[in-house]
């Protein structure tokens, strides 16, 4: 038992340090690679996830029979990027849903260091907005990192394939996260529309500004 | 060994930033204490050719983990300015709130240079700040003419100073 103790121990500080040193030396990283650790590529295949939903049901990607996909949207109650999206998610849910690819909001961050991200404060928040899609908590934080979402919002398109859900596209909504009138090119919704003609997507990673997930 | 791997990242993570990231806005007068620019007007000063040490810190003033480490950039202008070590805060705030930066700048009486990024299209210019850039803030670049770093974090001051010595 002891000698277990010691090898998690011993394990944990590696790793542990395997991460400091990178974050020393960011500038040896890859040139893809994200700052937390791998996380989803283009073409990867997503795992199933089962996570609870602000009803207190839990909600899992094999519920959809009928989905083409998913719009995964990792985002939260407190950041303003994400706030500023809000309506832009809903408008989003609205027209992919019945086109297939319904929206699943996933908030990543700890409530325990972000007090209004709570269960209660997301419920209060879905209530607020009208929130028409599945806003989930990623309680214990294990979902966010096996996608490699490093901020709020960060979005992935998945597509079933018979491989299972493939990751088709990852970054951004749109060209303008801070002023929605000001938007030129939708990313995300080019995306998508690629995906349901069939076409192929032009532009697959984006990027935003957004708030570091706590 | 995912086991190990989530912990440590949950740990890294966690350390990152704690609390709320809202800051009440407050009206004042529109002084400008700071550049407004494109990304085409910050590339100057981002890829500045002379001896000085260029330290760039993009926070945003409803960014709690930003504004916790404010004071150390602060301290390090002060500390280091002898040494030719300059100092850029370059502001995410949303372009609508420019009075609530004005007033902030104002109320912690900062003395770094403060630049205002009003560039809506993150995704053509976040890669070329830095290629490893996920756009998340806080992330601070140091460089001379001669080396460069990013970092996609939030520092205390400790390790700001050390990562700042390498640069000396």
């Amino acid at each position: 038992m002891k000698t277990l103790k010691i090898l998690t121990a011993v394990a944990f500080v590696v790793i542990l340090s395997a991460f400091v040193v990178k974050s020393i030396n960011p500038n040896k990283t890859g040139g893809t690679e994200n700052g937390y650790g791998n996380g989803y590529g283009i073409g990867d295949i997503a795992k199933d996830i089962r996570l609870k939903n602000i009803n207190g049901e839990f909600v899992t990607f094999s519920d959809y029979a009928n989905a083409k996909g998913f719009i995964v949207v990792f985002t939260c109650n407190t950041c303003p990027f994400s706030v500023a999206n809000e309506d832009r998610i809903i408008a989003l849910d609205t027209k992919y849903k019945n086109l297939g690819y319904p929206v699943i909001a996933i908030n990543p961050n700890n409530p325990e260091v972000k007090p209004g991200d709570s269960f209660e404060a997301m419920k209060q928040r879905a209530k607020e907005k009208g929130f028409t899609f599945p806003y989930l908590i990623d309680e214990g934080q294990k979902v966010y990192p096996t996608y490699g979402a490093t901020k709020t919002p960060h979005v992935y398109v998945l597509q079933k394939t018979d491989k299972g859900n493939e990751v088709k596209y990852i970054g951004a909504i749109d060209d303008n996260s801070r002023n929605a009138n000001a938007v030129k090119v939708k990313y995300l919704e080019n995306a998508v529309d690629a995906l349901l003609s069939g076409k192929t997507i032009e532009i697959t990673e984006t990027k935003a500004i957004g708030c570091s997930i706590k | 060994m995912k086991f190990y791997v989530l912990i440590g990242l949950f740990l890294l993570l966690s350390c990152k930033g704690k609390n709320q990231e809202t800051v009440s806005a407050v009206s004042t007068g529109a002084d400008t204490l700071f550049v407004t620019v494109d990304y085409k007007g910050l590339e100057s000063y981002l890829r500045e050719s002379n001896a000085a040490v260029h330290v760039v810190n993009f926070w945003a003033t409803w960014c709690k983990p930003c504004i916790e480490e404010l004071p150390h950039f602060e301290t390090i202008r002060e500390k280091y300015s002898a040494q030719d070590v300059k100092v850029i805060l370059v502001s995410l705030d949303f372009p609508d709130q420019r009075e609530r930066l004005t007033h902030f700048i104002k109320r912690r009486n900062l003395q770094s240079e403060v630049v205002f990024l009003d560039d809506g299209d993150g995704n053509s210019w976040i890669p070329k700040v830095d290629i490893n850039w996920s756009g998340a803030i806080p992330a601070t670049i140091i460089y001379t003419d001669q080396k460069r770093s990013f970092y996609e974090k939030s520092f205390t001051f400790k390790e700001l100073e050390e990562e700042l010595k390498l640069f000396l």
